[in-house]
């Protein structure tokens, strides 16, 4: 009763980088809230192996579940680990990734559990809250924040009656710290048995291949990116040259995406990647909040834009009046001028 | 094998060309305000579906649709490519829901209308939300297992089928006795066009509610179709109708609560505003390489 639970993804042993992020964001709602952070890791082999790599983040409690078929990751076998697990515990809160594994978890989860799930919180606060109808007060609900609605909007939304109350994060959008190398916690190694029947053992995993990301626009310290300004597909190729140049990736706004100039894999924002480089120049991106959620962190803003009313130059720290096609090659060519 | 599929399709909003007049004061979608369309990725889904159809002689794809009276062009639409009928789920009780009373009221619909169904197939998730919640949580509710993230059926033998899903960083091949709940990604083949013959068959399909007086339809002079075309009727189902409880239903079923809504104003920042000469350029190139900004 009266923790915040964190479930821990894995890919084979090893902790994905959002459920550390996410650890560490578990740790300063509990703190806030005065309970305990408690975490959850399901996986095949892997006692022994991933408490050192979740406790740190000031766990005080981890529940390890170790089992065959628990990995790969299926649906039900997972479902039921967190359904019978929160059932026992009760939980003020549970957090997951907002990526495959979570978006396809989490909400089994809240229709089994009949609790509120917000999808790709962009940010998580604790607070009191006031229900109109009712005449009720909360105390110390979790704000569940996230652009809506194509990105025109932020949205606070609560659950005031139904616990947990469970949210998913994008990896990126909160910073992974650890608390303390020599944190204690305790581990409990459960019995699967008692959680998982044998009958949810039911989607075979037959073949998988992960391949490490094509791009590295997450540590990129450079970040060209396109939006639907750029035109084409062929328009995208300045931007590669300008990203060759300069030792940069190259990123896209959904838009550019949707057009079909880029690949999706490309998409920075709420539903892309979340970006935090030292330089930020975005050509022809309107700058819908969607996209600005994923990389409004950056340190140099540089907005190339032929409207210069476009939302995204309101946070940029230069703004370039022009075309794509007309700015990017003389900054091409003033680079190379300059920096020999 | 003969198989039962439902399609799960929604209308949504074009969240690509939106309007200040696009929220409500109480913080809900204002559906009036914005063009409304066939989510992207339920096409997709209508695809895979009809795909099935093709390959398995005698299998029959119904779309079910929860919306006011004008979502049923999403069942046109399905319809016009291929789909054998749709069901129009709509009452003011569910007006407000959050994903979790939306697939409360669409599992009960399903159960309704297709107690033996194979196969539920949806998008992946809607532009409106983005959340990628009902899929998953309609597998939940009655009690189906789930492939999300979908991007092609490659086999179905023997009650079991086998997927081909995008995951984090790659693929997957996973197999599944049916039923099944499978939510498909925008990485799946496009749907089919329309189809030309079927268009002009049902282009006079119309839910009850669109053909009510007053809606401008019953004084067409082809409104006496109705009553001999059988086919041109779309079932329109009401939460009384699939026994749901209202409880569940709208927003009193909705755990989740919008608190507060924010437009978007962006703090503005101190901009250096530069014209694209060749001057202004190069003046920007130096200062950032000077700066050790880049290079």
């Amino acid at each position: 009763m009266n923790s915040v639970f964190v479930y821990c993804e894995l890919e084979g042993t090893k902790v994905v980088e959002v459920s550390q992020e996410l650890l560490t964001k578990g740790r300063k709602l509990a703190n806030t809230l005065g309970v305990r952070l408690e975490a959850i890791a399901a996986g095949s082999g892997i006692t022994g192996k991933v408490e050192s790599q979740i406790i740190p983040y000031g766990v005080d409690k981890l529940h390890i579940f170790d089992a065959e078929g628990l990995s790969p990751y299926t649906s039900k076998p997972h479902t039921a680990v967190l359904v019978n697990l929160f059932k026992q515990e009760k939980p003020q809160i549970c957090l997951m990734g907002a990526d495959v594994v979570g978006r396809d978890l989490g909400p089994r989860v809240s229709s089994a559990l009949h609790s509120g799930l917000t999808a790709d919180c962009t940010s998580l606060e604790i607070g009191p809250h006031d229900d109109k109808k009712s005449g009720k007060h909360y105390d110390g609900l979790l704000y569940q924040i996230r652009p809506a609605f194509g990105g025109n909007i932020v949205a606070t939304i609560v659950n005031p009656e139904n616990r947990p109350q469970m949210a998913t994060v994008r990896s990126g959008v909160m910073k992974a710290q650890i608390l303390d190398p020599d944190y204690k916690g305790e581990v409990i190694v459960q019995d699967v048995a008692k959680f998982v029947p044998q009958t949810e053992y039911v989607t075979k995993v037959l073949d998988r291949h992960v391949q490490a990301a094509k791009n590295n626009l997450k540590g990129a310290p450079i970040i060209v990116a396109g939006g639907y300004g750029v035109g084409s597909r062929e328009g995208f190729g300045l931007l590669y040259d300008l990203a060759k140049v300069l030792h940069a990736e190259v990123g896209a706004s959904r838009a550019a995406v949707d057009a079909g100039f880029c690949d999706h894999d490309l998409q920075i924002g709420q539903t892309g990647v979340t970006v935090r480089p030292k330089v930020y120049i975005a050509c022809g991106i309107s700058g819908a909040i969607q996209h600005v959620a994923g990389m409004k962190e950056s340190g140099i803003i540089i907005s190339v834009n032929s409207d210069e009313n476009a939302p995204i130059n309101q946070i940029a720290d230069y703004v370039i009046n022009g075309t794509v096609e007309e700015v990017l090659p003389k900054m091409i060519k003033y680079y190379k001028q300059n920096s020999k | 094998m003969k198989l039962n599929i439902v399609v799960l399709a929604k209308q949504v909003p074009d969240t690509r060309n939106v309007g200040p007049d696009a929220m409500t004061p109480e913080g809900t979608v204002n559906r009036s305000a914005l063009p409304a369309i066939f989510n992207p990725e339920d096409l997709n889904a209508l695809e895979q579906a009809l795909r099935l159809k093709d390959a398995n002689p005698g299998t029959t794809v119904h779309v079910i649709t929860m919306g006011p009276g004008r979502a049923a062009e999403v069942i046109r639409e399905a319809m016009y490519r291929g789909a054998d009928g749709g069901y129009l789920l709509t009452d003011r009780a569910f007006a407000g829901a959050d994903t979790l009373a939306t697939s409360y009221a669409l599992s009960t619909a399903i159960q309704h209308v297709c107690p033996n169904v194979d196969l539920i197939i949806g998008g992946r998730q809607a532009i409106d939300g983005d959340t990628a919640q009902v899929g998953p949580q309609v597998a939940e509710k009655l009690g189906m297992n789930q492939i999300t993230y979908t991007e092609e059926v490659l086999s179905l033998e023997d009650g079991v089928i086998t997927v081909r899903r995008h995951i984090d960083g790659g693929v997957e091949t996973v197999q599944s006795p049916l039923p099944v709940v499978l939510t498909v990604n925008g990485s799946a083949a496009p749907c089919r066009p329309r189809n030309v013959r079927r268009v002009m068959q049902f282009k006079r399909a119309l839910a009850p509610m669109e053909l009510a007086p007053g809606t401008g339809y019953s004084d067409l002079p082809y409104a006496g179709q109705y009553e001999q075309k059988p086919y041109l009727k779309i079932a329109q189902l009401t939460c009384a109708d699939v026994n749901a409880d209202l409880q569940q239903c709208g927003l009193a079923g909705s755990p989740t609560k919008v608190k507060a809504v924010e437009n978007i104003v962006f703090k503005a920042k101190e901009s250096k505003v530069l014209t694209d000469s060749d001057e202004d350029i190069n003046g920007l190139i130096v200062e950032l390489l000077a700066s050790h900004t880049i290079g």
